[in-house]
């Protein structure tokens, strides 16, 4: 399988505070890869560098090299990060869908990259909200506000909304997190059926999630990537003991 | 114990609320009442009327004809009706030219006789007298004067509250006056004072921030007098040597003041609002490969939009409600705005220049209540259109 993602000696600093040290890993195209570890192991962080949203935060420095496609993300300049968001599609832990109609959420990521054919959006809406299985849902309120569906659904127009425009990679950061275990069910068959178009990395702190719908699983502890393996071997054979009292719930 | 405590702090907090919902309805009653209790009124003094010969066949004399009567720009009856008779003005102040001290009595108890022959001798006569010095009799008779009418007190083009015999108020000028001048500051201050936020709230780096933000929350606690000063020193000048004008108190002297005056309150609400967009939603946007720019237009100002509505809101009501400044920079001519460049008054400066002289409870005082009942119903209009605008556009 070819590499989809690359990340070298990867360090990350937050002000003085050392978040990532060091992370090394190889991410396979068209997998689902679960980045699991305590809170603050640095997970999260990790997962916000391929698509440069650490970019955001004041102080931020980082160190290695990052590769998407064998290209360094890091090494752009800063008016090709708006296109390489555009490869890389986020879904957030909170639904956090925009102030306009559901079919305007979806459609956003089209407009602003300058979609203005009115056939071709409508047409891509409704692919994306059938990849995220929301359309039998919403297409006869596709008007209406998106804060009038629920949370559930929220998460899931969301998740359409970052596949709208394309995306190869998938970023969630624990996707699931705040909803109920039936909307959770929906999110994880999704990925599931995603992941033959995508490459998606998901963060989540719930250990059957991970084992249910990765291929492949990375264990942080401390802002160091201690076991990066495919998943069957991680739950059922790992190198590690810290890794294996994470996952048993020894520790964490 | 502890739960008396609780009942009598909870019974204490709703008598608050009450109290000062009440005192703001009662604010609002108050000056309705007095405003309205204006109307249908007549525009001469208590006690007062006019006198004519009782050939004389003119019905009735309004506030305007009265003033041009007696600003000798009627001279002959036969301007107003068919009796060809010059118009002779007689008050009270002409009587000591006009007859003896013997002809007139002691305490005056001959005037009615005296204006009596006097008004039968000239049947151009119009005279204006007490009521109580001077009974009917049948050479003479009062012309009637019609009430105020709210259409006329609207729509009268002409502010006279002083005037005598007959007082008129036409606040059309006033009104116009008003909206002329805070519309235009509004439209001055909102472009700027909303660039200014998104500039505070999303560009400047937080070092900026941090000394801008105060300073301009600042600017909001300096008292509008002081602000007039400027606006008189630095902008009224400038203003007259721009356009070359004879004087620079003009209505666009106004505006640009009060666009600065509304700034701060603009700036800082607005501000507020768009900080109060989630990161997350914004980072969303990002995520979509949307450009800074486009993330600020097309999601935080949507998010922020009925913050930014508040503040427009907040801004208009400054604007409307100004007096001090505006009084001192707007030249207060009650004239009807027909230029920028010319003086302008606006309600409120109308109603602070007069209420200082206006007799208390009196016609001249209840119109300048009147007047304020109406700037609580321009207010109230225009805020109410602001947010129905505003609902609509979001929805949409």
């Amino acid at each position: 399988m070819r590499t989809k993602i690359e990340t070298n000696n990867v360090h990350l600093h937050y002000g003085d505070f050392h978040a990532l040290k060091g992370i090394n890993m190889q991410i396979p195209e068209r997998t689902v890869t679960a980045l699991i570890g305590p809170s603050g192991c640095g997970k999260s962080s990790y997962l916000r560098l391929f698509n440069r949203m650490n970019d955001l935060i004041d102080g931020v420095r980082i160190d290695g090299k990052i590769l998407i496609d064998n290209t360094d993300i890091y090494a752009i300049p800063q008016s090709e990060v708006d296109r390489l968001r555009r490869k890389v599609g986020m879904v957030f832990q909170k639904p956090n869908p925009f102030p306009k109609t559901i079919f305007e959420n979806v459609a956003y990521g089209l407009r602003v990259n300058g979609l203005k054919d009115k056939k071709l959006i409508e047409g891509q809406v409704e692919k994306a909200l059938r990849q995220a299985a929301l359309w039998e849902e919403v297409k006869d309120k596709l008007k209406k506000s998106a804060f009038e569906l629920s949370g559930g659904q929220q998460q899931r127009l969301c998740i359409a909304r970052a596949m709208a425009i394309e995306p190869s990679i998938l970023l969630m950061d624990e996707p699931a997190s705040a909803l109920d275990p039936i909307s959770t069910g929906k999110i994880e068959e999704l990925i599931y059926e995603l992941k033959s178009n995508f490459t998606i990395i998901i963060v989540t702190h719930n250990m059957q999630q991970a084992s249910r719908v990765s291929d492949y699983t990375g264990f942080f502890l401390l802002g160091e990537l201690i076991e990066f393996d495919e998943t069957k071997k991680i739950f059922r054979n790992p190198e590690k003991q810290q890794t294996e009292n994470y996952i048993t719930g020894r520790f964490g | 114990m502890g739960r008396l405590v609780e009942r009598s702090a909870e019974g204490l907090i709703k008598a608050c609320g009450f109290a000062s919902a009440l005192i703001v309805l009662l604010i609002v009653f108050f000056l309705f009442k007095e405003g309205i209790s204006f109307l249908n009124s007549s525009p001469v003094e208590d006690h007062y009327a006019l006198f004519v010969h009782s050939g004389n066949p003119v019905t009735q004399l309004d506030e305007g004809q009265i003033k041009d009567l007696f600003d000798k720009k009627i001279t002959n009856w036969n301007q107003l009706t068919n009796y060809e008779y010059p118009v002779v003005l007689l008050t009270a102040g002409d009587l000591e030219r006009l007859f003896t001290p013997e002809q007139l009595g002691k305490n005056l108890e001959y005037l009615n006789a005296c204006v009596a022959h006097y008004i039968d001798t000239v049947p151009g006569t119009l005279a204006y007298f007490s009521e109580r010095q001077l009974g009917l009799s049948p050479a003479i008779r009062i012309v009637p004067v019609p009430n105020i009418s709210l259409w006329k007190f609207l729509s009268g083009r002409q502010w006279f509250p002083t005037a005598q015999p007959a007082a008129i108020m036409g606040t059309l000028p006033l009104i116009l006056g008003t909206l002329l001048v805070s519309l235009l500051a509004i439209l001055i201050a909102l472009p700027l004072g909303l660039a200014a936020a998104i500039y505070l709230a999303e560009i400047a780096d937080p070092r900026m921030r941090n000394i801008l933000k105060p300073v301009i929350e600042l600017l909001s606690g300096i008292p509008s007098v002081v602000y007039g000063f400027f606006g008189l020193v630095v902008i009224v000048p400038f203003i007259q040597n721009l356009f070359g004008l004879p004087v620079g108190e003009t209505a666009l002297a106004g505006s640009f003041l009060l666009a600065i005056m509304a700034l701060p309150t603009i700036i800082t609400v607005s501000e507020d609002a768009i900080r109060t967009c989630p990161i997350a939603v914004k980072e969303a946007s990002l995520a979509l490969g949307a450009s800074h720019w486009q993330t600020i237009f097309r999601v935080i100002l949507p998010y922020a939009s009925s913050g930014i509505t508040a503040a427009a809101i907040l801004g208009i009501g400054r604007a409307v409600g100004e007096t001090m400044a505006v009084l001192m920079v707007t030249g207060n001519a009650a004239l009807m705005p027909t230029s920028l460049t010319q003086p302008v008054r606006t309600i409120p400066a109308t109603i602070a220049a007069e209420l200082g002289e206006a007799s208390f409870g009196g016609l001249h005082f209840k119109a300048l209540f009147a007047l304020g009942c109406l700037l609580f119903l321009i207010t109230l209009v225009t805020n109410l259109l602001v947010e129905r605008t505003t609902s609509k556009s979001r929805k949409s």
